[in-house]
Formats: C-alpha cells, sequence, structure tokens
C-alpha cells in the first residue's frame, strides 16, 4: 500500500516529469522532415553536384537521404537537378504525378529555378510552370554547401505544418483530423528545427 | 517477327547482282576480295541485320494496341527512361526484348537539349566559354579550351599564346580528365552493383573538384579557359595542391584495382559485354576510349598534338578484346597516365604572363584600369560589346576524356560567332550503343551503357 | 568584302568545296582513299550573309552549306569538304552509306536546318520533340527567350 501510494504520489509527480505530451501531427513531421528520401531527377551539371552531396565529404546521410529512390513512388522529395528541355518536361510532370504525397520539390540550380543563363526556345523558363515548387536553391552549379541549405530549409518547412495546405487542396492523404487556421497576412517563418 | 506489325526497313538486299558478278568473275578471291572501303563498311554493318530499332516513338505507343499474344516468340518493345538511374542523365533506350535478350536498341536523345549552339550566336567569344563548357558538364575544361583554341586560331594568334597559359592550360586538362575518369569509376561500379564505388570515387574526385575551386574559383563549370590564355593565373601554393593530389591517388587506385579489376563477379560481367569491332567503331564514328578499346591507337594527344603534348611522356592505352572491360582497364590506366603528365607539368611549369599581352583580346590588369584611360577603355569594349574576330571559319579538335571534342567556328567579322558547332564526342559514340547491345541481355546493357560513358549535356546540347 | 567562307589555312586543315552533284562520289572516292573516318557532319545558314562569294571554280553560294569533317588515321590528315545546298531544294544524298556514323549527324542537320537528305533510314527529329515546328538553327528562327529586368543582356 506504501509502495502504490508513493508510486501514485511519486509516480503522478514523476510521470509529468517523465512523459512530453505533443501533437502527433508534429511526430509525423519531424518523422517526415528526418527521413525524407529523394527521387533521382538529375539532369545535367547540378546532377553531379547533387551526387556529389550524396558523397562522403557532403553528406546528406546525416539528413536521412541518402537513399535516391529511382522509382517515384518511393520518394518524398523531387530534386530537379539541371536544365528541363521541352522535351522533358512532360515526363517531369509524370514523374512528378506519380509521386505519393506529402511530396516536396527542390528546384536546384537557377537552370530549374528560372531557366538560367539558357534563355531560349529550348529551356523551360523555370521548373516552376511544371511542377509546384517549394524551395528554389540558386547557383551554376550550386555547390553541396548550397543544396544542404536548401534541404534543410525545406525541413524546416516540413516540420511547421506546411503540408496542411497541400492535403486540403488534394483531399487526399490520412484519415486525421486537422484544424485549417487561415494563413494571415505575414507570411509563415522558416523555423529551422523549431517546433511550434 | 512476322506476328509483328513493325516495319523492318533494313533488311534489304544489300548485295547488287551485278556487284557480286563483278566480284566473283573477275578475280579468284570471290567474296575474300578486298573491296574498297566505300563498299565495306555500311554493307558490314547493314548484314548484322540491323541493330538499329527504326521505329517512331509514335508507332512504338501505337503497338501498345495491338491483342495480346501468346505466341511465346513475340518480342517486346519496352523503354528504358528517359528517367532511369542508370541512363547516365536523361538517355531513354528503346529496346526490342526476345525474353533477356536485346535484339535492337534504338537510343533517343533531345530531353536536354539546351540550344547551346544559338545561345552561342548569342553571346560574345568572351562569354562562349560560359555556354561551351555545361555541354560536356563532367570535363568542362576540355570544352572551354577547344573553344578557346578555334577563336584564336580564327584571331590567328594561336602561335602567340604564352607559354606559362599554355602549360597551365595542359594541367587544368588533365586534370579535368583525372575528375572526369574518376567520375566515370563511380559511376560505372554502381551501375554494376560496387556500390562503394560511387562513395570512392567522389571521394577521390572532390580532392581535384578542391584544387579546382582554388585555381577557378569554381568546382564545376569554370569559365577559366577564355581565347588569349586564361582567366587568372594560379595561385601560390597550387604546387603543393597538385603534389597532394598526386600523393593520395596511387594507393587509392591500387584499392581500385583490388576491388573491381581482379575480382571474378567484376570480370564475369564486363569481359565479353558490349563488343565492337574496330571497323564498325571506325565506321560509327567513335573516338577516345571505345576506338582504343578495339586496339586502334588513336589519340589526339599523340596523333595530332596539339599545346605542348608532343614534349610529354606518356603511353596511349589501348585494349584488344573491345569490351565493356577494356574500357574500363583503359580509363583507369589513363588516370595514371594523366598523373605522369601532370608531374611532368610541374616540371616544365616556366614563369611569364598567363594570357597573351594583346589588348584587343584580353582585358587589362585591374590596377591599371585606375591609371590608364586607354586601359579602362578596352575593359569596357572588351566586357560590353566583345572584341571583334577577322572573317573565317576553324574547325579545331582536342582529345576529351570520351573522345575527339571538336569545335567548328564560322565568323563573319563581329563581336560573336556566326556559327558555333561542336563536335561532341558522346554524340557520336551514342550510335554504337545498338551494335553493343546486339545480343546480349538486358543487364548488360546497363553495363554497356555505362563503359560508353556517354554526357548527355554532349549529346543534346 | 572579303569572303567569309575563307578559312584559315593551317598545316592539317585541308578545306575543299565540292559541287552537290559529285559530292557523294566524291565521299566514297575519299574513303577509297584512307579518309575512312567522319568525324562531323554539320550545316551553316547563311542567311544572314548573303552577298558572299566562294573561291573561283566553286559554285555558286547558296543559304545552306553542309560541312563534313573526314579524318585519314594512317596518314594522320584531315579534310573538310563544303557542299552548298539551295534553300528551295535542301536536300543532299545521305553519307549513310559510306559512313553510317553520319545517321545521327544528319538527323541533327535535318532536324535544326531542315536539309533532307534522301536514302536516310531514319530522318527523323533528334532533339526536338516529335512534333515541333520550325528548324531552330535557322536565322531566320528567333533565338526564343522571354523578357527579363535586365536591359542589354545579349542572351
Amino acid at each position: 500500500m506504501g509502495i502504490v501510494n508513493d508510486v501514485l504520489d511519486d509516480g503522478l509527480g514523476g510521470l509529468s516529469h517523465n512523459v512530453i505530451t505533443g501533437k502527433l501531427e508534429d511526430l509525423v513531421n519531424w518523422s517526415r522532415s528526418r527521413s525524407s528520401w529523394p527521387a533521382s531527377f538529375g539532369l545535367a551539371c547540378c546532377a553531379i553536384e547533387m551526387m556529389a552531396t550524396g558523397g562522403a565529404h557532403y553528406d546528406i546521410s546525416r539528413f536521412g537521404m541518402e537513399v535516391f529512390r529511382a522509382s517515384p513512388r518511393q520518394a518524398d522529395i523531387m530534386i530537379v537537378a539541371g536544365r528541363v528541355s521541352q522535351k522533358m518536361a512532360p515526363v517531369l510532370r509524370q514523374v512528378y504525378d506519380q509521386m505519393m504525397e506529402p511530396k516536396w520539390v527542390i528546384s536546384m540550380g537557377v537552370c530549374a529555378s528560372s531557366g538560367g543563363m539558357f534563355n531560349n526556345y529550348a529551356i523551360v523558363q523555370g521548373v516552376d510552370q511544371i511542377v509546384p515548387v517549394d524551395v528554389y536553391a540558386p547557383g551554376c552549379p550550386p555547390t553541396p554547401e548550397t543544396l544542404i541549405h536548401a534541404i534543410e530549409t525545406l525541413h524546416g518547412l516540413i516540420e511547421t505544418n506546411q503540408i496542411l495546405k497541400r492535403r486540403d487542396e488534394t483531399g487526399a492523404g490520412a484519415n486525421v483530423h486537422v484544424e485549417y487556421i487561415e494563413p494571415g497576412a505575414s507570411p509563415t517563418p522558416v523555423l529551422l528545427g523549431a517546433r511550434k | 517477327m512476322s506476328d509483328t506489325k513493325i516495319p523492318d526497313t533494313e533488311t534489304s538486299d544489300t548485295e547488287t547482282p551485278d556487284f557480286y558478278e563483278r566480284s566473283v568473275a573477275g578475280t579468284d578471291e570471290g567474296e575474300q576480295q578486298l573491296r574498297p572501303r566505300s563498299e565495306l563498311t555500311a554493307k558490314e554493318l547493314l548484314r548484322e541485320v540491323g541493330a538499329v530499332l527504326r521505329m517512331s516513338e509514335a508507332e512504338v505507343s501505337r503497338l501498345g494496341d495491338l491483342p495480346d499474344d501468346p505466341d511465346e516468340d513475340q518480342t517486346m518493345i519496352i523503354n528504358m527512361g528517359p528517367q532511369h538511374p542508370s541512363t547516365h542523365g536523361v538517355l531513354r533506350l528503346m529496346l526490342e526484348l526476345q525474353g533477356e535478350t536485346v535484339l535492337r536498341c534504338k537510343p533517343i536523345i533531345g530531353y536536354l537539349h539546351t540550344g547551346m549552339e544559338k545561345t552561342g550566336e548569342q553571346l560574345t567569344y568572351t562569354q562562349g566559354a560560359t555556354n561551351v563548357t555545361r555541354m560536356d558538364y563532367l570535363s568542362p575544361i576540355a570544352n572551354e579550351l577547344v573553344f578557346a583554341m578555334a577563336t584564336e586560331k580564327l584571331l590567328g594568334i594561336d602561335g602567340d599564346i604564352p607559354e606559362r597559359a599554355v602549360w597551365i592550360r595542359m594541367l587544368m586538362a588533365e586534370m579535368s580528365r583525372m575528375a572526369s575518369h574518376l567520375l566515370f569509376m563511380a559511376t560505372n561500379g554502381m551501375d554494376l552493383g560496387a556500390v562503394s564505388m560511387m562513395i570512392y570515387g567522389w571521394r577521390e574526385r572532390e580532392e581535384v573538384l578542391r584544387f579546382f575551386q582554388e585555381v577557378t574559383g569554381l568546382r564545376m563549370n569554370h569559365n577559366y579557359i577564355r581565347p588569349g590564355g586564361v582567366a587568372a593565373d594560379l595561385p601560390a601554393g597550387w604546387r603543393d595542391g597538385v603534389l597532394e593530389i598526386l600523393d593520395m591517388l596511387p594507393p587509392r587506385l591500387d584499392e581500385y584495382d583490388i576491388l573491381m579489376t581482379g575480382q571474378p563477379i567484376w570480370r564475369e560481367r564486363l569481359q565479353g559485354v558490349g563488343v565492337i569491332t574496330p571497323q564498325e567503331a571506325q565506321a560509327l564514328g567513335a573516338t577516345g576510349p571505345i576506338l582504343r578499346s578495339t586496339g586502334v591507337e588513336w589519340d589526339l594527344r599523340r596523333d595530332e598534338p596539339y599545346m605542348h603534348y608532343d614534349q610529354m611522356d606518356f603511353d596511349v592505352i589501348v585494349g584488344s578484346y573491345g569490351d565493356a572491360f577494356d574500357r574500363y582497364a583503359i580509363r583507369l590506366a589513363e588516370i595514371r597516365e594523366s598523373m605522369k603528365i601532370v608531374r611532368q607539368i610541374l616540371d616544365h611549369m616556366p614563369a611569364g604572363d598567363y594570357r597573351i599581352q594583346d589588348k584587343k583580346v584580353t582585358p587589362p590588369p585591374r590596377a591599371r584600369i585606375d591609371e590608364s584611360m586607354e586601359a579602362l577603355i578596352h575593359h569596357f569594349k572588351i566586357f560590353t560589346e566583345g572584341f571583334k574576330v577577322p572573317e573565317g571559319e576553324a574547325y579545331v579538335s582536342v582529345e576529351g576524356p570520351r573522345g575527339e571534342i571538336g569545335c567548328y567556328i564560322v565568323s563573319d567579322g563581329s563581336a560573336s560567332p556566326y556559327r558555333m558547332h561542336m563536335r561532341e564526342p558522346s554524340f557520336v559514340n551514342i550510335q554504337c550503343l545498338p551494335h553493343m547491345m546486339r545480343g546480349g541481355l538486358v543487364a548488360d546493357a546497363v553495363a554497356i551503357i555505362s563503359s560508353v560513358d556517354p554526357v548527355l549535356g554532349g549529346v543534346d546540347r | 568584302m572579303s569572303s567569309p567562307t575563307e578559312s584559315r589555312q593551317g598545316a592539317a586543315d585541308e578545306m575543299r568545296h565540292v559541287a552537290r552533284g559529285e559530292y557523294l562520289a566524291t565521299v566514297k572516292t575519299l574513303a577509297d582513299e584512307g579518309y575512312a573516318m567522319c568525324i562531323d557532319l554539320t550545316c551553316v545558314d547563311y542567311l544572314e550573309l548573303p552577298g558572299r562569294h566562294l573561291p573561283d571554280g566553286a559554285e555558286p553560294a547558296e543559304r545552306f552549306e553542309v560541312v563534313v569533317n573526314l579524318l585519314d588515321m594512317r596518314n594522320r590528315r584531315r579534310l573538310r569538304l563544303r557542299v552548298q545546298v539551295p534553300a528551295d531544294d535542301a536536300v543532299l544524298p545521305t553519307l549513310f552509306d559510306v559512313h553510317p556514323g553520319t545517321e545521327a549527324m544528319e538527323r541533327e542537320v535535318f532536324d535544326m536546318f531542315g536539309v533532307e537528305f534522301s536514302d536516310h533510314p531514319d530522318l527523323t527529329r533528334i532533339l526536338m520533340p516529335e512534333d515541333w515546328v520550325g528548324h531552330p538553327l535557322r536565322k531566320d528562327y528567333e533565338i526564343g527567350r522571354i523578357p527579363v529586368q535586365f536591359k542589354g543582356a545579349n542572351a
């Protein structure tokens, strides 16, 4: 009895020190951002820097992203690395459509972000004309540090519930009751690694 | 194959009756007679019963509407790419398979077409290097080098480039070749299953890229070799950087030998795969390691030497079987040869100017702009208008890591090229793919693409 | 004005003008003489240089000029052939039977310039999508740039 009393007394008091409560959404977002797998969509020179980021020196494995999935069905992030030509644009859209929700897009390099130095008939002037882009990484090619910064920015966006908007639009996803907060006039701050 | 509706365009009767009659009636040898070369190569190739699948993509997609034929002999046309982990970029292959065997293949390119030749007509000659360097992005220095050499030939200053500039160019070209071949090691290993090669290859390549960043400011797409010389001098301490790389690489290359070259699985996967004969390779215009793997000793650095390669002591590595293993071994050995050349360049590097002192072509040093009005005007004109190049045309070629890179410039006397065409080796080497894949397995298709080492930026331009 | 078509004659840089009717026969003869490899086949559109003259003995200058680079490995020499192709009849015989490696190069010339090659096994677009209209590297085809904020940018 004394023990039970002790546990109850200490236990409940102890419980509040030993149990953390939080939102399931935060847990889901944390796990999503820490193991987001990229779909290999390397097109041109930026693909080489993307592979260098996956190499031993810059190592995006510490962010949980070293597995470049060949199949878009298994991928979360599509890093469009390189210039998108007119012939490639439908392929890009098809691969993007084949990815499962939740999915994000990083536009790596200036050619993917805006057409880059090739402002001509052959290159799509910005891949955001085809797929919705979440993070743009400038550079020609962006060094692996820039790409890692872009990836970390995206992870911050994932953690701060940016996905709610997307899910609402598409109407797909898990059967979780979410409370939609109307976005205010101020833009959503990027809190790298922070939780609300 | 008779059940499918594929229009079979290559089964033409290539032997015209009068030709045979002539050959048989004229001499004793009959079919063994040495025919003139103009008659020889195409007929030999076409006699291979057509390795190339001559069907458009629209026709292939219509094939999907055909009813299922339970007949086991029916061949299947599948599509590999353009987004595929092993097509080295956005190369699309249509393969006609019978079971696992590849009968015919058609490479479809154009998914990275950037309009660089058209853009080249809008940019000045100083800006041209930024454009061409992104074609073969695995060895950007080679593209810049050939463009600068073609421009200098048109300007008439190709004999006046200062010695130090030439030696710097050679150093950068060889380092770029090493970086490109290390990447080949990495991707070749990964395509064949030695996934850790990806990490090792990139580890070594990082060292070379660090050297490039010290010298040119960029890891890739350097825009360093410009008409008249190079953009900037080598920084202080560059010798230590080069020596570090030269000391670090040989034991690691020996590691690759242990990991791959002597290993039975590696040999099984590469030996005898993707065989191409010397006649085929020459007929298809292949150059570089593909041609050398068949036994033809052709390397522009030795046979049409440019810069100071005639003073360098290096071997041209040649294979004998024309298979994928030979191409792998050639590239591995070429890394070692490049290291040998770099060591000799270290001994030979002279002091001096790093670009030609021709005020019309190269911009003045920054300090002089403050002092001299003329220097200011020249700087302004070179960077806004560009320097004018006399009318004419020129074709210059160098030995890139994949073969002969050529640059054909037609100038109309203005500050930008009238026509700028790059002869990219990968564009021509891709034509070898159907002939290499024919009769092999689908798994070998991956090994073959990897051994050809195409870079799609050069293929599509 | 001096012709823009004179090349700088270096030691290993021989250039020859060939008439369209003799083009295929010349290439065949050269192949027999040792020029076994066709290194490059490309085209130039001289629409913006209308008054050019070719050296004496060559045929009149036309809009398109197909340039073929041949290589003789045994004797280490190169040869560049230039063939004039008129705009209204832009057809040339294919070199595929002599040099199968020209298949992709001729397709690129067709795609970019619209010059057709008769008897080519597969003359379709290679770099642009199959349903693209127009030939991009012609001089009357716009670069296709979108307007950007920076004034005076070349491309």
